[in-house]
């Protein structure tokens, strides 16, 4: 490695005094249209100033079309991505088939030892660490102060699923547009599959026994489905089946929602006064429980890799490099300020008192630390994933799932129907894959 | 058309019409309207119609975020490239089934037509997979052949529909006057057959422009199209109506003019010989 | 008359087209049968071998397969016949003699030329939408609850939107076949004192026979194969109210990433649309021979 490194430095030398121009690497980067990556992508100049061989060729993708992508591509070992954004469910699936390229290597002033431990494990297979967390996220409640103070009720740090539902009835006003609680709805696994599942947690609920068996037909799973849809019908704005983050982030935002529970990267958006009519009234509260220990809080990181398949994998690592380490959080805090940072990566952020001035800082961190993908549920599971099943079946049946889930919640299947379809198409799934002998 | 007709019945027939046209073209004006709003007044509540204020900062934006001026390119390379390849290759086929029919040609005809009704996505693992032997993966020339291989069937039926139309008599006159083949082609047939072989330009031009699983699928960077573009677009965090407007305009802007501009010429040749 | 070097030419000049349409057609449709036999998931590399027919069993047992059935069937009709309708009435109507005709032809033809992405974004977000859309400000403005187009009505609101792409076309060539039919045999009908709904029923119907078959013709080739529009608003859902057939494939094929069950849907889907076009051919294929 040393000696290749050093012809390498030789060869660059030789070039430059022949007065040979080294050749500019291309690399292709796929990424998801979210706001800190289309931000990156406004910085560019200085990973060009840094690394002037290196150029970067951005496909930036609405998530789904990513996925599929991307996927298609590794997969088929096609070759046309340098560096991929993949989030905690792909990296142990794809770094297990070998599909990923180690990152221990990164230089030692990335500090991997300074990324969040919860964020580190959900990226780590066998020892190496196989993707570089850009930004971490959970979910958390999000809550107008001014509509709770006028109903004479304060929000708890720590909310239970009770308390939850009371303030949701005292901020629900229909005539004014003003809905007491906003919650995913619309069918995806990474959609409503997610809400559902990481509530479910906080109900005692599990997908899977420990050998396996789909668990819908459960007590745990009707009364996590019930308090849901009674929760939405009666609090929630019309439509919400076809609600997603994004909508629901609007909504918010418009201040047509009382309380909003989700992602927690949410809270620089709905704090923000160019976008948000109510920046200044919102409060953060750890999402709720049901007194069983767990939350119902996930954990996600969208972080970058580097697929085995690429040809340019230096130049991918310093890009990698570039976009994740202490030095980027900085870059953009002194550009866009501390509330835009990419959150939820580095211990290191989280102890700089700057940092610590942003209103959610406390809040994003204490939710991270309160998922454990390896521990996600109540009762023991055979799987890793807080919100999701970290195996390749669960895109297709936490989908299938997730549109019965959306049915009941659009009033065309009850809640007994709706389950009763999951435990069924996921029983099917899964003893076609051979999880089920 | 010289039928005497009442002013007043003119006058209700226009107010009929226009009415009619408005609410078909209704979505199109709202999203080119919306695309110079600010983004809070895009989800107001009334909405507001005319009486906003005005801004080009949405494509300002949606231009920093993506070079329009590629996707744009590629997409007229893709939509002009598989068109040209795609005529050339029929047109020969389809004056050989027009003017020399055999027993079979009708079957012929459906049979080609039928290849479209394989759906993309159920071949979509070995194409790529075909295309990544042939190092064809987010080429222009891949897609190009791929779409051309697509509307392949249309371009033939158009072409054919409308060169039957065409009396034999006259070929038969011009090979009277000893014109050999290539001149009957040339000199007699073409002239006759521009505009249907423009109508079949035109309309296949749309077709591929606003294709959108190949050209998503197999693309990444280099000969991305504004099918592409759009997809960054499409649900972004935050309030996205206004840009997504204007990404929206820009993706439609260029084949909705081309269309407005030709539309004569368009029309005359889409009766895929269903006018006798 | 051909002679016989002319017909020797035509089949050189035929050939290229056919020998590519062959390639086009055998060359995947050989990869999907193969695929379709095969335990192939793009996620498992290491499993593979034939499954005696699994990927079949699989996706035809699938409780979502009959509703997709249907609802294709229901899509493509749904959409056939709002287009046949509107689109006679909307030429009948643009065929009569008004100020700025072509002015009117421009604006009825444009949503011909949205792409479908485009189109089915535009009709989710900025009027479905039950907060934001155009729709429920209007509902708002009449006093009503707002209506929940995707989440109740699914299959019908992408008929809706699929209708809307696809009208502009049947108003064309139905346009178009009208003006071609001659004035004289209107007006002499019309002396003889033919009530309107009567010059319609006998003299243009008939006339416009040919352009319906060719607008069901060429519609249900496109319309069989629609899924973006069902990705980009509804997903399928609630449920599987607007999963159609390629939908259903799709989400083998790129949510599964089982590429042998979704080859196995490819060959149900090419057996069923060959079964609609026999019929589809025998139903009206008359109409087309001159």
């Amino acid at each position: 490695m040393k000696t290749t490194y050093r012809a390498l430095l030789g060869a660059t030398a030789l070039f430059a005094l022949a007065g040979i121009a080294a050749a500019e690497t291309t690399i292709t980067v796929a990424t998801v249209n979210n706001g800190d990556m289309i931000r990156m992508q406004g910085l560019m100049d200085d990973f060009y100033a840094k690394n002037p061989d290196i150029k970067v060729e951005w496909v930036t993708l609405e998530e789904n079309v990513l996925r599929q992508n991307v996927t298609t591509d590794i997969a088929t070992q096609g070759g046309q991505y340098d560096v991929l954004t993949i989030g905690t469910y792909e990296v142990p699936i794809w770094g297990k088939q070998g599909w990923l390229v180690s990152l221990n290597d990164l230089p030692a002033e990335y500090d991997i030892d300074d990324l969040l431990p919860a964020i580190r494990g959900g990226l780590t297979v066998d020892g190496n660490l196989m993707a570089a967390p850009f930004y971490g996220e959970s979910s958390m409640v999000m809550y107008r102060t001014d509509l709770m103070e006028a109903a004479g009720m304060t929000m708890p740090e720590a909310p239970t699923w009770a308390d939850i539902e009371k303030a949701a009835a005292a901020m629900t006003d229909k005539s004014k547009e003003q809905y007491g609680i906003c919650l995913r709805g619309k069918a995806g696994w990474g959609e409503n599959g997610a809400f559902l599942t990481a509530m479910s947690n906080s109900f005692g609920a599990r997908w899977f026994d420990e050998n396996w068996v789909p668990q819908f037909d459960q007590p745990e799973w009707k009364a996590t489905l019930d308090f849901y849809l009674n929760l939405m019908n009666s609090y929630g704005p019309p439509g919400a089946s076809n609600n997603g983050f994004n909508e629901n982030l609007t909504l918010f935002q418009q201040g047509k929602c009382g309380m909003w529970i989700d992602a927690t990267v949410a809270a620089s958006f709905v704090t923000n006064p160019k976008d948000s009519t109510v920046a200044e009234k919102v409060g953060f509260a750890l999402a709720p429980d049901n007194g069983l220990g767990k939350r119902g809080n996930w954990l996600w990181a969208w972080s970058l890799a580097i697929p085995a398949s690429s040809q340019k994998q230096d130049a991918a690592k310093a890009f990698i490099n570039w976009a994740t380490n202490k030095d980027y959080l900085a870059l953009v805090a002194s550009k866009e300020g501390w509330a835009n940072v990419p959150p939820g990566t580095r211990t290191s952020l989280y102890a700089n008192p700057e940092y610590a001035a942003v209103p959610f800082a406390k809040m994003t961190l204490d939710s991270i630390n309160a998922a454990d993908p390896t521990a996600p549920t109540v009762k023991p599971v055979p799987y890793v994933g807080v919100q999701f099943v970290a195996i390749p079946e669960f895109q297709g049946i936490g989908t299938s799932v997730g549109q019965e889930f959306s049915a009941a919640l659009a009033g065309q299947k009850s809640a007994d129907e709706a389950l009763a379809a999951a435990q069924a198409l996921v029983t099917d799934e899964m003893t076609a894959a051979g999880y089920i002998k | 058309m010289a039928r005497a007709v009442s002013t007043r019945r003119k006058s209700f027939n226009t107010a009929a019409a226009w009415s009619v046209a408005m609410l078909l073209f209704f979505p199109i004006l709202w999203t080119i309207l919306t695309s110079f709003k600010p983004e809070p007044q895009a989800v107001a509540s009334p909405p507001v119609f005319l009486g906003f204020d005005w801004t080009w900062q949405n494509y300002i934006d949606v231009n920093q975020q993506r070079d329009y001026l590629r996707f744009f390119l590629n997409s007229v390379i893709i939509a002009v490239g598989s068109t040209l390849l795609g005529l050339v290759i029929a047109i020969p086929a389809a004056w050989s089934m027009a003017f020399v029919p055999g027993r079979r040609t009708k079957d012929l005809l459906m049979w080609m037509l039928s290849t479209k009704m394989m759906p993309a996505v159920g071949v979509l693992v070995p194409i790529y997979l075909i295309f990544k032997t042939l190092g064809l993966l987010d080429s222009r020339t891949g897609l190009v052949i791929v779409l051309t291989l697509m509307n392949l069937p249309i371009i033939v039926w158009m072409l054919y529909t409308y060169f039957k139309e065409i009396p034999g008599e006259i070929l038969e006159a011009a090979r009277m006057d000893g014109a050999g083949l290539k001149d009957e082609i040339l000199y007699v047939l073409t002239p006759m057959a521009v505009p249907g072989i423009a109508s079949t330009l035109l309309l296949n031009i749309i077709l591929a422009w606003n294709e959108a699983f190949w050209t998503i699928n197999l693309t990444v960077t280099d000969a991305a199209p504004l099918t592409k573009f759009i997809t960054s677009f499409s649900s972004p965090q935050g309030l996205f109506y206004a840009k997504l407007s204007a990404a929206s305009t820009m993706a439609i802007a260029p084949i909705l003019i081309l269309g407005w501009f030709s539309q004569k010429q368009l029309v005359r040749g889409l009766t895929f010989g269903a006018v006798k | 008359m051909p002679t016989q070097s002319s017909r020797a030419a035509a089949r050189l000049m035929l050939s290229p087209t056919v020998v590519l349409l062959l390639i086009w057609m055998i060359v995947p449709l050989a990869f999907t049968l193969w695929f379709s036999l095969q335990r192939y998931n793009l996620l498992y590399p290491d499993r593979q071998g034939f499954n005696d027919f699994a990927n079949y069993t699989r996706f035809v047992a699938s409780p979502a397969f009959l509703a997709a059935i249907t609802n294709t069937l229901i899509l493509v009709l749904g959409v056939l016949i709002i287009t046949v309708v509107l689109g006679t009435l909307i030429a009948l109507l643009i065929d009569q003699p008004l100020w700025g005709q072509g002015a009117v032809r421009i604006l009825v033809i444009s949503p011909f030329f949205i792409m479908p992405p485009v189109a089915a974004l535009i009709w989710k977000n900025m009027f479905m939408n039950p907060t934001n859309g155009l729709f429920a400000e209007a509902a708002k403005y009449l006093g009503l609850p707002p209506f929940d187009f995707l989440g109740q009505a699914p299959l019908a609101s992408i008929i809706l939107i699929v209708a809307w792409q696809w009208l502009p076309f049947a108003t064309l060539i139905l346009l178009t076949a009208l003006q071609s039919l001659s004035s004289e045999e209107l007006e002499a009908a019309e002396m003889d004192g033919a009530s309107a709904a009567a010059r319609f029923w006998y003299i243009m119907l008939p006339h416009l026979a040919r352009s319906i078959t060719v607008v069901i013709l060429i519609q249900t080739i496109f319309l069989l194969g629609i899924f973006g529009e069902i990705l980009v608003t509804t997903n399928g859902g609630p449920g599987t109210a607007s999963t159609t057939l390629p939908y259903l494939i799709f989400k083998e094929a790129l949510l599964d990433f089982d590429a042998g069950t979704a080859a196995a849907g490819g060959v149900v889907a090419v057996i069923l649309a060959n079964i609609v076009a026999i019929f589809l051919m025998r139903a009206i294929g008359k109409n087309l021979d001159s």
